[in-house]
């Protein structure tokens, strides 16, 4: 269905080169944004007026060169939820490393939710596990620890897939880490933040252009940017107050 | 073994073509769904259910395994036949090597011209390439295996194995699947698999897929004509459709998250991770079931076999080998262009259509081999013959 929307939408732009004048708008992927589960400790948390978070990533959750601090999705997101909820105190902490399999960050991922006190964990994994070709039992292990630990710290847990990168496709076996994300995710209802097929939708529609090869940190900036905002959709859709009703929490 | 041995099973003297079409088919699955970013892709059944073209492929290879080399088997005994499958296993490890080497040669390219701030962290699969000593020589151990190069490995595995379960299977084929099942049991309990480069392990697990393939055999050896009663009952048909509709209702939730919440948590709980890597209950049901359903719907004598639209898909079934190698290469060569030219739809389309073309005339022209050297060589004992009758295993 999504590829159809997407084929329908490829075809509108491509007959209107007009529209390619206009500025990237990545909201084009809002419907990628799930919102079936709830955040339950964010919620409390923003009714506190105070939410911490912390971003626990690998490589593809930072850029480049010292603007990382203030452009890589951590930073944008951020801002972005500071302005959705104004009168909250938000705090993103990264705790960012390139190069991390899941086990990895599974083992600092205790003290460094300890440090943040934070109300969420935003846990970007898998392209590092597909590289290495980490077993899947593993990975999967790895997942269903993290989110263990993160639910005893005292905090909710969205887990972030890989980016979709067209160059590197072929090259990556990416499906089945993505799917075990997927699955992990489902089973322990909390929400899956599909950075793959945003980008992917990004791409087919001329969004951002993926593929070239630069060195310019121009689009690269702009692609985090709009990942930030889209997670501050995610956590505003899930978390508002007076918006869905969190289950019962035991 | 010089006395005639007592045969329990017989092979079935003629070839069922339904067998070469849907190894065909599932042939040009394979290569759309290797195709990375296809929209044509969305056609193939994976996103329909469970299970994917691979079940297809090696329940099929099972089948015409046992056919080609059963009949070897009986005719010339266990060493001859032997020493054919292991022939074979030995051309596909040499088709494995070639395609290794195309892909060598695409990612030193993509090393050399791409670069992208954006993407430092995928680009770590170039590491490799630093100590090519080591990569080069765990691919030739088939420890090192690119993407979408697993089927190959398994299949060499799957065969060098085959000749003494092939012997099993002559003699009480009942008591050879029952093997295959305890091995995959086995498999499940103790968590065998091969292990990989640079760390994990294979992809295809060979202690579970030889199940399928060793079914496959089974069924050639004549188990599906004892199946043959149940196959037509409508209770049967009526749990298959049954469980492709839960199927499907669950791959919808994976394209539309949103539908997610109508799948009660048990459900989620029960089935995954659906294991692709140890072949899954829930894969090789959803098998069985597209099995039941097309063993009902398409008999083995039904004209439509014959008909022209088929023969495409047969010619490509009949010569699988050649085309599965060559599709690997092909969507190589499609990524390829959709990364250096263009990947808009009418691209996708026209590059997953040329690519099955392609297939087609590669298969056409090997069978065209095929019969001027039969015609060249003359009349031939019987037993070459029903070889190459068969095709390939």
């Amino acid at each position: 269905m999504r590829a159809l929307i997407g084929v329908l939408l490829g075809v509108l732009a491509w007959c209107g080169p007009a529209l390619a004048e206009t500025p990237a708008d990545c909201r084009v992927a809002e419907n990628q944004i799930e919102t079936s589960f709830s955040l339950p400790r964010v919620t409390k948390a923003l009714a506190a007026k105070h939410l911490d978070i912390l971003v626990m990533g690998a490589g593809s959750s930072m850029l480049p060169g010292e603007r990382s601090a203030s452009h890589a999705y951590p930073a944008r997101l951020q801002s972005a939820l500071a302005e959705k909820f104004p009168g909250v105190a938000v705090k993103v902490t990264a705790d960012v490393k390139a190069g991390r399999t899941a086990a990895e960050m599974v083992r600092v991922l205790k003290p460094a939710l300890m440090a943040s006190k934070a109300a969420l964990l935003i846990w970007q994994t898998g392209t590092v596990d597909a590289v290495r070709s980490v077993e899947l039992y593993q990975f999967n292990a790895s997942l269903e620890k993290g989110i263990a630990i993160a639910q005893t710290s005292g905090a909710d847990a969205i887990l972030m897939n890989m980016q979709y990168s067209p160059r590197t496709e072929s090259m990556i076996a990416l499906g089945l880490y993505n799917e075990n994300m997927r699955w992990v995710a489902l089973q322990h209802e909390f929400p899956l933040f599909d950075r793959f097929s945003i980008m992917k939708l990004w791409s087919d529609l001329g969004t951002f252009d993926l593929y070239s090869a630069t060195k310019k940190l121009d689009t690269a900036e702009r692609v985090h940017d709009c990942i930030g905002r889209l997670l501050a959709d995610l956590i505003f859709e899930t978390a508002k107050p007076g918006g869905k009703q969190p289950p019962e929490i035991r | 073994m010089n006395e005639k041995p007592r045969i329990a099973t017989t092979v079935p003297a003629e070839r069922d073509l339904r067998l070469d079409l849907f190894r065909g088919i599932a042939l040009w699955l394979i290569f759309l769904d290797h195709i990375p970013s296809n929209l044509v892709s969305w056609i193939t059944i994976r996103n329909y259910g469970f299970s994917d073209a691979t079940e297809i492929f090696v329940f099929i290879s099972g089948f015409t395994a046992a056919f080609v080399y059963g009949k070897s088997m009986q005719e010339r005994g266990f060493v001859v036949s032997s020493a054919r499958i292991l022939k074979r296993a030995w051309q596909i490890y040499i088709a494995h090597i070639f395609l290794f080497a195309i892909y060598l040669a695409e990612i030193a390219y993509v090393a050399q011209s791409f670069d992208n701030p954006l993407y430092g962290e995928e680009m770590g699969i170039l590491d490799f390439l630093r100590q090519p000593d080591v990569t080069i020589l765990q691919a030739l151990l088939l420890k090192f295996k690119p993407v979408n190069m697993d089927v190959l490995p398994l299949y060499i595995i799957l065969l060098a194995w085959f000749p003494p379960m092939l012997w099993l299977l002559l003699r009480n084929a009942s008591l050879a699947l029952v093997a295959s099942a305890g091995l995959y049991a086995a498999m499940w309990w103790f968590g065998w698999n091969f292990p990989s480069y640079p760390s994990g392990y294979w992809v295809f697990n060979p202690y579970a897929w030889q199940l399928l393939f060793v079914f496959g055999a089974w069924c050639a050896l004549g188990g599906a004509q004892r199946l043959g009663r149940w196959l037509n009952s409508p209770i049967i048909v009526g749990i298959a459709i049954a469980y492709l509709v839960f199927c499907f209702s669950i791959a919808l939730t994976w394209h539309i998250p949103r539908l997610g919440v109508f799948v009660p948590k048990l459900v989620n709980e029960i089935i995954y991770p659906i294991d692709k890597v140890n072949l899954d209950v829930l894969r090789i049901a959803h098998f069985l079931a597209l099995a039941v359903i097309t063993v009902r719907f398409v008999s083995r004598d039904w004209p439509g076999l014959k008909s022209q639209i088929f023969t495409p898909a047969i010619i490509c079934g009949q010569h699988s080998l050649e085309t599965f190698c060559l599709g690997v290469f092909l969507s190589f060569a499609a990524h390829f262009v959709f990364t250096e030219v263009s990947n808009s739809v009418l691209t996708q389309f026209l590059v997953s259509a040329l690519g099955i073309v392609i297939m087609v005339a590669t298969a056409a022209l090997l069978a065209w081999y095929k019969s001027i050297e039969r015609k060249g060589s003359g009349p031939r004992p019987p037993a070459i013959q029903a070889d190459l009758a068969g095709g390939e295993a």
